[in-house]
């Protein structure tokens, strides 16, 4: 295959967009964190940027994309450190099908690797050892993403190459299983494991500063042009598509969860929108090449409706999801995948394509659940006892960005000090 | 002399300030306050969850002032951040021993 570059600088630009959506969640959950413990909220994203970074080069494209074990993972010996997945034999770079380098799609999928690991830490914000979240990060990202990254995308079992495709070929454009439900079954197991916040329903948690938050859904909206736009893996109308879908579902989520608050609360919040906008975004990814602008509406609408009503889960069955990824990247990942059934333009319910692929959508998203949720919890319950999920509760009372990482985000009334040591 | 302190609110204090610059007092302290009197607090909606607020910002001034002037420049803070409505704050004096002037280190009166 010859050189393609535009299709080559699209990717390249796609996967800097992906990589923006990261720091851009930090600030998203920073601002909705308290004051105290911002800078641990938007580490646990560097964090995973850094951890997952290095491992995607590693194992974790081997892992996803290498030959196939039994249809859950690809051989992390295979293509250890990028060996083979560079050049040729003749020393050129290896072109894919779409005229890209394969070197350029290794860094657009190591960057929905990152941001997948980072969106877990809203579950468990301001209670958890940094350390540990390290760790976990590692391992998640091995034993959870990567495996299900070959599953749907690799040739593995959800994918349509896989026994259910005799049903209909699975659909998953961007990562509603691989990314989404992956990520909010995650967090749903964690913050059963780790536990409530202390004061968790008695004090008030509220946002410290959403101008932040608002700031960091803008970000992740621009990213997700990539995120989304990128999975056509080349310049054509695929990418034109999802980026319509992309925008159309968004603005209409945003619409659905600011009339869900109006007519519940009585007030359309900022928080609500920028809440709105990562479901709407969250609800398209995996249907954002399949359906029709105009479907992409319903998407949209829909996800804002019942990610609106789903953050209240939490209150009412009791657990500390802190920041509610359940409650829109689990809710809105699990109807974005389903909503393929009902409204692909070629194999959905709607446009007279039977059940076929709504049955298909259905098995993948209840396997990517379970498979999540049972790694996850193998994975929080091994490092209980061992390294220790919770931070003390007097680190956790006065604020965990002292306590562990020795800083503060913002000034407030001290008295002045003075160098006492300088390290060099 | 006499500490005077008013607990108004804040959107009351250009005018507050105004008035009392016009009765000739040359100094203030101003800081940020919250508290509440008789009114309620208010209600924060986030994500659907509700947060009763009880404490609501207010802003305190403060006015150092000869025994003479105390009365006086009571009523010009009262008459200046009063609304009408509920919540508008308190104003109160309070004795104070003895004032130093930091830059020239004079006592009393002379310092105010």
């Amino acid at each position: 295959m010859e050189l393609d570059t535009g299709a080559t600088a699209w990717m390249l630009t796609s996967a800097s967009l992906v990589l923006l959506m990261t720091p851009g969640l930090a600030l998203f959950y920073g601002g909705m964190v308290r004051g105290k413990s911002v800078l641990n909220m938007m580490m646990m994203s560097f964090g995973a940027i850094a951890v997952t970074g290095v491992i995607y080069v590693l194992w974790g494209w081997s892992m996803s994309y290498g030959s196939d074990i039994g249809g859950i993972i690809g051989n992390p010996f295979d293509q250890f450190a990028l060996q083979g997945a560079i050049y040729d034999e003749a020393g050129n770079f290896l072109i894919d099908d779409f005229g890209v380098p394969g070197i350029v799609g290794v860094g657009f999928q190591a960057t929905f690797a990152i941001i997948t690991v980072a969106l877990i830490s809203g579950a468990i914000a301001d209670r958890v050892k940094f350390g540990t979240w390290m760790v976990f990060a590692g391992l998640w990202v091995t034993f959870a993403y990567f495996p299900m990254a070959h599953m749907v995308w690799g040739g593995g079992l959800l994918s349509g190459d896989g026994p259910f495709a005799s049903i209909a070929a699975p659909i998953d454009f961007a990562g509603g299983t691989v990314v989404h439900i992956n990520a909010g079954a995650a967090a749903l197991v964690l913050a059963l494991v780790v536990g409530k916040r202390k004061g968790f329903g008695t004090e008030p948690m509220r946002p410290h500063n959403l101008t932040l938050v608002m700031l960091g859904a803008a970000l992740l909206w621009f990213g997700w042009f990539g995120f989304n736009g990128g999975s056509a893996f080349t310049a054509d109308g695929f990418a034109g598509l999802a980026w319509v879908n992309t925008t159309t579902a968004t603005a209409a989520a945003v619409i659905g969860w600011l009339v869900v608050e109006k007519l519940r609360d009585g007030s359309a919040t900022s928080l609500g929108a920028a809440s709105g906008v990562v479901a709407g975004l969250v609800a398209i990814t995996p249907a954002a090449g399949s359906v029709s602008p105009f479907g992409s509406i319903f998407v949209g609408v829909i996800a804002g409706v019942l990610s609106a009503y789903a953050v209240g889960l939490k209150y009412k069955l009791g657990y500390d999801d802190s920041l509610d990824v359940v409650g829109v990247h689990l809710v809105a990942g699990l109807w974005g995948t389903l909503s393929i059934g009902f409204l692909a333009t070629e194999t959905g319910l709607f446009y007279g394509g039977g059940v076929n692929q709504l049955a298909v959508q259905a098995i993948i998203a209840v396997v990517a659940v379970v498979f999540s949720a049972v790694v996850t919890f193998v994975l929080a319950i091994i490092l209980k006892p061992t390294l220790g999920w919770r931070v003390s509760e007097e680190a956790e009372v006065n604020g965990i960005d002292l306590a562990v990482h020795s800083e503060s985000a913002y000034e407030g009334i001290q008295s002045g000090s003075v160098i006492k040591e300088v390290r060099a | 002399m006499k500490l005077v302190t008013g607990v108004i609110q804040p959107h009351r204090l250009d005018d507050v300030k105004s008035a009392l610059e016009a009765a000739g007092v040359r100094g203030m302290t101003v800081s940020e306050a919250s508290g509440y009197g008789r009114q309620k607090g208010h209600t924060e909606v986030y994500r659907g969850a509700e947060y009763t607020v009880d404490l609501v910002p207010k802003v305190r001034v403060e006015i150092l002032v000869s025994d003479a002037d105390a009365a006086a420049i009571v009523d010009v803070v009262v008459g200046a951040a009063q609304t009408g409505k509920i919540g508008d704050g308190k104003v109160w004096t309070v004795p104070v021993d003895d004032v130093a002037r930091v830059r020239t280190g004079e006592h009393g009166d002379a310092a105010l």
